[in-house]
């Protein structure tokens, strides 16, 4: 489990999104598990290939919200389902199934009929990664989950993301603002700024002086509102998978 | 040394207008006096003729519903042929809609679509009537073919322009695990969409009922032709007990149609 930290505008959406070609990139290879994703600017043909591995989580959650929160889940199993069946959305039992369960191992179970749009941000964002969960990605990359989140909530949805990866074995790439969540949840982090990585090691190693060496006048932004908490996890699995040529 | 703003130093009256300003009403009042002649107004006729209108008017007094039960026999056939020409449209508008909003297919795809959808509309739903009876012949069925056509362009339009205006993020959210474009369009912008193409659809089908009462005047069946009948034969109380069918039918239509739509959204 990863954090991507840095200030507004130091590229960590950018860099997320290149990886699931939501965005072209001026140059260069971008390769997701071994498999090109895109290559000089242009996404090739089975992009949506690499995609099914990879689980995205916004900031604004992205849900469809006049869906049923179950049909949102629903949608990360589409591409193992049966083409007429996709059409109508029509789904298994054995579907719903596993549709529920994930959404129970988030705790939303309670709301599975519910339209998205009802539920509160805490929940949307733990309904978004239900569906990571039925899609069984092998990677989730989360820009900025937490963004629009309250503490209680935010906590939440960190707990979900540190139990995917640890129970379940994804790798988890998230960028955050605010480094005492990432010192929490995230053995490594990797700070940006202005588009270049300037940092890629130990989150315990993260110091006020650090940052503010890394960052300069950015580095109150970043530790604004931040006790000092001690790190809950020390370096654990380092990601594997990611490849940016 | 330059002195502090003050309150006395904001005028009271409005700036002048702009020369602008002053040009477009110039044209306007240009445009008014270049078509009354044109238009051959002569309101003058109104008071010299009215002792005539006030008989002609009388006519249409009393109500002449002898006939009622094929008048309303008629007006449930000009209903048919609304039902039947706005649902093959809503079936046509929803792919050709899809294929002219900017935001899903490309560009070259999505002019050719607009050009013939904008041509669909173009042409009133009377000309398409006309034509069809050439076609198809006599009856309903022209009408229905009229009513799809103009329909089809109306609503396509109409059902692009919401397609253009969704909250893109959904459609990335579903795109982010994999599926096909077909499947986002199907997950992410149809559920956001429907509302508002229930709205047009119906909103549609109103002034289709409107629509098919008139086509029917051409040949094409249902209340339009008993009109035609009797305005041509100058049977004016049969005239305005046509017409109140006609009225009232439409106004009922048109209340339940406006409920359902509000519902929808």
């Amino acid at each position: 489990m990863v954090a991507l930290l840095g200030a507004s505008g130091s590229g960590k959406s950018t860099l997320l999104r290149l990886l699931p070609g939501f965005m072209a990139a001026d140059e260069g290879t971008v390769k997701v598990l071994g498999r090109t994703v895109q290559e000089n600017g242009r996404l090739v043909g089975n992009a949506r290939v690499v995609r099914r591995e990879l689980g995205f989580v916004f900031q604004q959650f992205n849900l469809v919200s006049r869906l049923p929160v179950i049909i949102n889940v629903l949608v990360g199993l589409l591409h193992r389902a049966a083409w007429w069946r996709r059409m109508l959305m029509l789904f298994t039992v054995g579907e719903r199934q596993l549709a529920l369960e994930a959404m129970a191992s988030v705790g939303i179970e309670q709301t599975a009929w519910q339209r998205a749009g009802t539920l509160s941000g805490g929940q949307q964002q733990r309904a978004a990664l239900a569906r990571c969960l039925v899609q069984k990605a092998r990677i989730i990359l989360a820009d900025e989950p937490i963004a629009s989140l309250d503490p209680e909530s935010s906590r939440k949805v960190m707990e979900v993301l540190t139990h995917l990866n640890r129970a379940r074995g994804c790798t988890v790439l998230v960028s955050l603002h605010q480094v005492d969540f990432a010192i929490r949840y995230c053995p490594r982090t990797i700070a940006l700024n202005a588009g270049r990585v300037v940092y890629d090691g130990p989150s315990s190693a993260l110091t006020p002086a650090l940052l503010a060496q890394l960052y300069g006048a950015n580095a109150s932004q970043l530790v604004e509102n931040s006790p000092a908490v001690p790190p809950l996890m020390r370096d654990g699995a380092i990601p594997s998978g990611l490849v940016l040529a | 040394m330059t002195s502090q703003p003050s309150i006395n130093d904001v005028p009271l009256n409005p700036p002048p207008r702009s020369l602008t300003n002053h040009l477009a009403w110039g044209v306007l009042g240009a445009l008014l006096i270049w078509s009354w002649s044109g238009a051959d107004m002569r309101p003058a006729d109104l008071w010299r003729d009215s002792a005539n209108m006030v008989v002609f008017a009388r006519d249409f007094f009393p109500p002449n519903f002898h006939d009622w039960r094929v008048y309303l026999a008629e007006m449930a056939v000009t209903i048919h042929i609304a039902i039947w020409g706005t649902v093959l449209a809503i079936i046509c508008a929803v792919p050709l809609g899809l294929l002219s909003a900017e935001n899903i297919a490309p560009k070259w795809v999505v002019q050719p679509v607009r050009r013939a959808m904008d041509a669909c509309r173009a042409i009133n739903e009377m000309v398409f009537a006309m034509l069809f009876i050439v076609a198809v012949g006599l009856g309903p069925f022209a009408g229905v073919m009229a009513l799809w056509v103009h329909t089809t362009g109306v609503l396509a339009k109409l059902f692009a322009e919401a397609v253009e205006a969704i909250d893109p993020r959904p459609v990335e959210g579903v795109r982010a695990t994999g599926v096909s474009l077909l499947e986002e369009i199907i997950y992410g912008v149809i559920p956001q969409v429907l509302p508002l193409w229930i709205s047009y659809s119906l909103y549609r089908f109103e002034s289709n009922v409107r629509s098919a009462s008139v086509v029917g005047m051409v040949g094409a069946g249902g209340i339009g032709v008993i009109l035609h009948e009797a305005i041509r034969g100058f049977d004016y109380a049969e005239t305005s007990a046509v017409l109140l069918i006609i009225i009232v039918c439409v106004t009922l239509i048109d209340l339940v149609s406006s409920r359902i739509r509000q519902l929808a959204i």
